[in-house]
Order: C-alpha cells, then structure tokens, then sequence
C-alpha cells in the first residue's frame, strides 16, 4: 500500500513536495491549454517545448564555464524560457512570412531545435564538465532530490502563469472563438495571442523539471480536450481543465514515488490519459456511449412510428426491428397483426400524419410546419383548439376507435 | 489631404465627403502572393443609407471589407471612419463576419456570443452585471431568438448562427454596421428578420454595409450600390448605378445564361 502512502502524502518530505508542486503544475498547465486548445494551436506548445533543450544545455554550460553549479534549476530555466522564446519568433516567423503552413512549420522547428539540444547534451555528456548527471531528466521529467527551492520555483511560475489568466480570460476567449471580429472591435490579437504563448512557455518552463519537455505538451492539451467532453461553456471548461490536470499530475507523481526509478512525466501522461478515456466513452452528451444510446433511441422511435402507420394502412411488415419493437411494446402479435392497442395507436398515427398534411398546406401554420420531422408529436406544437380545429377539416374519424 | 489622389483624379470633391463620410477609403490595396485581391479602390459610403458591396466570385468584396477594419494587412491604402482614423472609431463600427469563419461547435452559449458585442462597454475584466445581461437578451429579441440565449452554439441552424452574428452587433450600439454576407445560405425567414433589423438601424440614423451576393434583392433591399471586381467598378445610387452596363462590366463574362436573364428582369 505504498501506492495510499504516497496520495496521502505520507512517503516522506521529497515525495509530499512533488506531489504538490505537481498538481499546481497540472492545474496551470490545464487552464493555460485551455486557451491554446479553443484557439486550435494545440500543436505549437510542442514545438515550443522541444525548443526549450538547447537553451538548458547552453545555460548548463555557461554556469559551468563561470566555476558554478551548472544545476542551478533557476538557471537552467532561465536558458529554456530563452531558447523557447527563440523558437515560437521561429515558428511565427515561418507562418507569416513565409507560404508555410503552421503544422509544417511545427515540424520543422521542433525537430530542428531538438536535434540540437541532443548534440548538446552528447557534448556536455563527452566533456565531463561540472557534475552533469541528472541533465537528461529534463527529457522525460524526474523528482527524485528535488529541493525546496524547485518546488517554490515551480509553485510561483504556476501561479503566476493561473493570475495572469484571470485576469485576461474574457481577451483569450473572444480571440480564441473570433479573431476577426475581436480585431474589428479593436482587440490587440497578435498581443493577445503572444501572452498566450508566453503563458504556455512559462508553463512549459516550470513543468520541465516534473514532466519533462517531450511530455509536457500532454499536461497542456489532454485536461483540455477531456474537460471539453464535460461542459458546453468554456469557462467551465476551463475550471474543468484544471482540475484534471491536477489530479492526473497529483496521481501521476504520487504513483511514481511509490516505487524507485518509475518516471513521472510519462505516469502523469498515462493517469491524464485514464481521465480522457473515461470521458470520451461515459461523458453525458459528447460521450461515445451517449451517442449510441441516443442513436438507438431514435432508430427506434422511426420503427415504431413507420411499424404504426404500415399497421394502420394494413401494409406487411418486412423489417424484423420493426416487428420486434412492435412485440416488445404490445402493439402487434408475432404474425404481425395489430393487437387492440395496437390498432388504437395505429389509428392515432395516421390520424396525425392527416393533420400534419392539414398543417403544411397553411401557409398561416409557418412556423409550426417547419417542425415537421415525421416524428414529431403534433400535440407539441399546437394547442388541443388549434388540432380540434384541423380535425373539423378532415371530417370525423374514419377509423374505428376502440 | 494634399497627399489623396484618387484613381478618378477627382481630388476635390471627394475631399469634402472624406470628411462626413462614415467609411471612406482611399487607394487600398491588398495582394495575395503577387496577385492583387482589391486594387486601388476608393470608396465612400454615404452616411444613414444602405450599401451593397457586389461583384463576382473572388472579386475582393469580403476583402476590401477586412483590409477597411484591419483584420488583413493592406498594402497601401488610407481609411477614415467619421472623418477620424480608424483607430480611434472602433466604438462606432459593428461587424458582421461570414458565419463560416468561426467554430460553431466551440463551447459557448448564444448568450455568450451575444456579449462578447459587450466587451469594449464592460471592459475585459470587470465582472457582466444583470443590465449587460438584459441588453444581450433585448438584442436577441429584435432578431427573433430571444427563446435560445442559453442554447449551445452548436445547435443553431444557419439562419440562427446568422441572427445571432447579427445580435452582437446590435449590441455594440455602434453607428457604423459592416456586414459580411449575412445572407449567404440563409432560410427565408431568417432573411426577412435581418433586412427588417437592417432597416430600422437605418430609420435610426445608422449607416449599413453589406457586401451582398444576391443581385435579385438588391433594388428591394439598398439605396446604394458598390460594383467591384478586383479595382471599384462604380458607385452610387441603386437607380443610376445599377444597370445592365455596370454589372455587365463587374461580371465580364462571368455571368451564366440564367444570372444574365436574372439581370434583365432586374435591371429591367
């Protein structure tokens, strides 16, 4: 029961410390993607993690080559926020200057900046300079001796990054859902959608000592897209975002210190990925389950209601569903003949498609017509005088009532 | 103003409406590439009366609108809104995007929407109180959809998105209203609600743009016309400007057998 252990923050000092510092991590990390999620540039907060290596490399080797400790995490963070920086002015230098579309300038820019911070890190490795042990956790995210200072570090860059937020959420919003009418009312979109990336690199920052830059980009999307299954309003999913991002951090981290040598990042990653799949199949309304269910709930109301009016105009019935459903209800017997509430029913429905027709022919009935779907009970449209008023054009009832 | 010369050569007289005119444009243009959308064009919508912007497919129309409010660079070009430049007149605009230039299924009520026309008023970040709430709510009664203020976007029809675009304008209480093709794939209905919306603005004073595809309502519906296709066409009133000699040089050969019998019964 390690595993209890540590949710319960009971496995020490270092393991409390990262438990924590991880889930303020995941709750900016699931906010701030929020943002970048609605403006649908999800993608461009990888390539603005990956470009964060050479920057911790060149900062390690600078801090080295000055006799200081070139593990000095402010430092190192320092370097990445620079080279991050480096590469979102690459990024939006190749998709407005250039005919490049953003997802190949992503790619380019990644790989590019990755590769080499690679080369830097084989360097530093091959050098022997300083005590670099400890560097390539960076890569995939690693907590063990992560000090006080980290956590405070990474507690105020995220809290940081969640007031700035607060504060340009409305700005965010509107851009993200129409920039252009956003720069018609005189928003300043490219500012806004700087601050956005700035946030995301601030974030991208702090969480590379957690999750580390290959990984990060799923702390920034994953809350989000899974949030979104939840809510039809974005600041709910926005709330939402950060609260799955701070579970799935706090769960990842903490089972990552139940036993030695398990990586943290990827765990958060799996733990987020748990949350999304649960959503996407169970979520009420944009879930895959609701979906079929909603699905077979009208496939079934079109049988019955075709299986009424072939019963009413005394028609076979070919389809087994049909038949079935008609069974199931109590509407028809086996061989298909209408029981008495069957016949009943039947009547009523074709009794309505009458009205309907009586409906749709009024040009006075408009509004009401356009509701016509085949399904549509007609008492939900008009009232009992209005149908009593149809009825008087039709004539009286045709078919036997019983 | 010394430095306006106008493709017409026609400096002065176009100096005094520079002046009174809520949009006014001067020699804008903007390129794709290498290849001009709009060219030097030169525009001044008269104030309190409604304006076609029409043309052919790809003829700059939705352009020369965008490059007017800055949403897409220009290469050169000067405009004024109310004899001011832009910049300073942005309280004063409302426009209407094509409906297709957004993401219907993001997650935002027809409420929210409608707010967003609320912005600059509010402010970004102090907090939307009960009377922003019911001016929201009373502009989506002029355009019928009082019933839906907190249906999901999503579930809209298009002639609804449409009114909805149409609501956050209105909210702005702008006097300038530049709209995008607010009719393009819309029901009747819908159409019948926005030109009656249209139309009261303009009882009130204000002034409407519309860049219009449908030459069979533009005698019903406009006091102006703007002919564009690439460079200005012409400009004026419906009843001397949109003839059969205009639009013939608008479209070019552009036109089909049918649109062509559709402008004889229109242009008569």
């Amino acid at each position: 029961m390690v595993l209890l252990d540590a949710l319960l923050l009971q496995l020490g000092y270092n393991a409390t410390l990262v438990s924590l510092g991880a889930a303020l991590l995941g709750a900016a990390a699931g906010i701030t993607g929020t943002f970048l999620f609605l403006r649908k540039r999800a993608l461009v907060s990888d390539a603005v993690s990956h470009a964060t290596l050479p920057g911790v490399c060149v900062a390690f080797l600078l801090m080295a080559a000055f006799g200081g400790d070139g593990r000095n995490l402010a430092g190192l963070l320092l370097g990445s926020a620079l080279s991050a920086w480096a590469g979102l002015c690459c990024l939006n230098w190749l998709t407005q200057r250039t005919r490049l579309a953003e997802d190949a300038a992503i790619g380019a820019v990644l790989s590019v900046f990755f590769g080499f911070g690679v080369v830097l890190l084989t360097v530093i490795q091959t050098l022997g300079v300083g005590r670099q042990a400890g560097l390539e956790g960076f890569l995939l995210g690693s907590t063990a001796g992560m000090l006080f200072s980290d956590a405070l570090v990474i507690a105020a860059g995220g809290a940081g990054a969640l007031v700035v937020i607060l504060f340009a959420r409305r700005a965010l919003t509107l851009v993200a859902f129409d920039p252009d009418y956003a720069t018609a009312q005189g928003l300043p979109v490219a500012r806004i959608d700087m601050l956005m990336m700035g946030l995301v690199m601030a974030v991208t920052v702090v969480g590379l000592k957690i999750v580390g830059l290959i990984l990060i980009v799923a702390l920034l999307i994953i809350p989000a897209v899974t949030a979104r299954f939840w809510t039809e309003r974005s600041e709910r999913v926005v709330l939402l975002a950060g609260v799955f991002g701070a579970v799935a951090a706090y769960f990842g981290a903490a089972l990552s210190a139940s036993a030695p040598n398990l990586p943290t990042g990827p765990l958060i990653v799996l733990v987020s990925f748990a949350l999304f799949a649960l959503s996407l199949m169970f979520a009420p309304g944009r879930g895959v389950l609701a979906a079929v269910v909603r699905q077979r709930r009208f496939q079934r109301r079109v049988h019955l209601r075709q299986g009424l009016l072939a019963l009413a105009q005394g028609q076979p019935i070919y389809e087994a569903l049909t038949l079935r459903l008609l069974r199931r209800s109590g509407l028809a017997r086996a061989d298909g003949v209408a029981t008495e509430s069957g016949k009943a029913r039947a009547a009523k429905a074709l009794r309505d498609e009458a009205r309907w027709e009586v409906l749709r022919r009024d040009h006075a009935h408009g509004p009401a017509a356009a509701l016509y779907d085949g399904l549509r009970a007609i008492e939900t449209v008009l009232t009992a005088d209005q149908i009593a008023e149809i009825d008087r054009k039709i004539g009286g009832p045709k078919e036997v009532r019983t | 103003m010394l430095d306006l010369i106008c493709e017409n050569g026609d400096v002065q007289t176009q100096d005094g409406l520079w002046a009174d005119s809520p949009l006014a444009i001067r020699g804008l243009t903007v390129t794709y590439g290498q290849k001009p959308a709009v060219f030097s064009v030169d525009m001044t919508v008269a104030a309190g009366q409604m304006t076609a912007i029409i043309g052919p497919n790809g003829a700059g129309k939705s352009t020369l609108l965008k490059a007017a409010l800055g949403i897409i660079p220009s290469v050169s070009g000067r405009v004024k809104v109310f004899g001011a430049d832009l910049a300073q007149q942005r309280a004063r605009i409302a426009y209407v995007p094509q409906r297709a230039s957004v993401d219907w299924d993001f997650p935002t009520r027809v409420i929210d929407v409608v707010l967003m026309g609320l912005y600059r008023e509010v402010g970004l970040m102090a907090r939307i109180r009960g009377q922003h709430r019911a001016r929201a709510q009373a502009c989506l009664e002029r355009v019928g959809m009082q019933d839906f203020a907190n249906r999901q976007i999503g579930q809209l029809s298009g002639g609804q998105q449409q009114r909805v675009f149409l609501a956050r304008a209105l909210a702005q209480a702008a006097d300038l209203y530049l709209l995008d093709e607010p009719f393009a794939g819309v029901d009747a209905a819908t159409e019948k609600a926005i030109i009656s919306v249209l139309k009261s603005l303009r009882e009130a004073g204000k002034t409407v743009v519309v860049v219009h595809h449908d030459l069979a309502t533009v005698r019903d519906y406009f006091d102006n016309v703007f002919l564009i296709n690439t460079r200005k066409i012409a400009e004026g009133p419906v009843e001397t400007t949109f003839t059969a000699d205009t639009l013939q040089e608008a479209y070019g050969g552009r036109l089909a057998a049918t649109q062509v019998d559709q402008l004889q019964a229109v242009v008569g």
